[in-house]
């Protein structure tokens, strides 16, 4: 078997690589894929601790994940649709309507 | 080096490599497809623990509906225009983010001793049998409130991306 370290390593990597794509691009559709991923690199947490703990409780919390991660991304691609309208651009340094 | 072990280094290298390519490319619609195969890898690594239906359920959910919702979108936007490369901020960005591994990586090896073995998963661990009787004796409650999540994003949704007359 694969200790459970590997796994909770290699789900701490991809979360670092989602933040790193939040952090570093300039486009809002990929800043939502790199939230995507980081969802996602929790849900293999919690599915390793699950099996490691023999419990299915890790289980039913990433279906409650996967759940509100299809919420956020209907209302998020929404919500860049009706931006993209206005400023037709999706680089978010154009959206400065808030800032002093 | 066992077999799942080896199984298990291809499947981690292989989706670092996909994830990487979705945050360092230019092209957003490769970012998308990138980002199908790091979550079908992801989905496998699902399947190595036992956990079968989760691992369904991450094919059909995440690579099947949600990323198609995430090309849609590009399609219709069509932005064009590649996104400028800027060195100096993606390299504050990749320093960052590697901080944050460090912090991450060094409490995981810490915290070794703490994390208890394995515990021997019985046969039918990760069924759908298994997933439903938790989801509806112990989680019935959330299962509810996550349909009328569901209900809002769709009605926020058609709200929000409905033309202004």
């Amino acid at each position: 078997m694969v200790p459970l370290n590997y796994y909770l390593l290699l789900s701490a990597v991809l979360f670092v690589i989602g933040a790193a794509g939040v952090l570093i691009r300039r486009d809002l559709i990929v800043i939502l894929m790199s939230v995507e991923l980081m969802l996602n690199a929790v849900n293999l947490t919690f599915i390793a601790f699950a099996r490691s703990l023999g419990s299915m409780d890790g289980q039913v919390i990433v279906f409650f994940v996967m759940t509100v991660a299809a919420a956020e991304a209907v209302v998020g691609l929404a919500i860049i649709i009706s931006v993209f309208r206005h400023h037709r651009t999706l680089d978010p340094r154009q959206m400065q309507l808030l800032k002093w | 080096m066992t077999g799942p072990m080896i199984f298990f280094s291809i499947l981690a290298g292989l989706s670092i490599a996909f994830s990487l390519l979705v945050v360092f490319q230019r092209n957003v619609v490769h970012s998308a497809m990138a980002l199908v195969a790091t979550l079908f890898l992801i989905a496998v690594l699902f399947l190595t623990l036992d956990a079968a239906m989760v691992g369904i359920l991450q094919i059909l959910v995440y690579a099947g509906a949600i990323m198609v919702l995430f090309l849609f979108v590009i399609m219709l936007l069509n932005p064009g225009v590649l996104e400028a490369r800027g060195i100096a901020w993606w390299l504050l960005g990749s320093i960052a983010a590697l901080l944050l591994l460090f912090e991450l990586a060094s409490l995981l090896v810490d915290s070794r001793g703490l994390i208890p073995g394995q515990a021997p998963a019985g046969a039918s661990f990760g069924s759908p049998e298994m997933l439903a009787q938790s989801l509806f004796n112990d989680f019935v409650l959330p299962f509810e409130i996550a349909s009328v999540l569901l209900l809002v994003a769709m009605i926020g949704a058609v709200v929000l991306a409905k033309r202004e007359p």
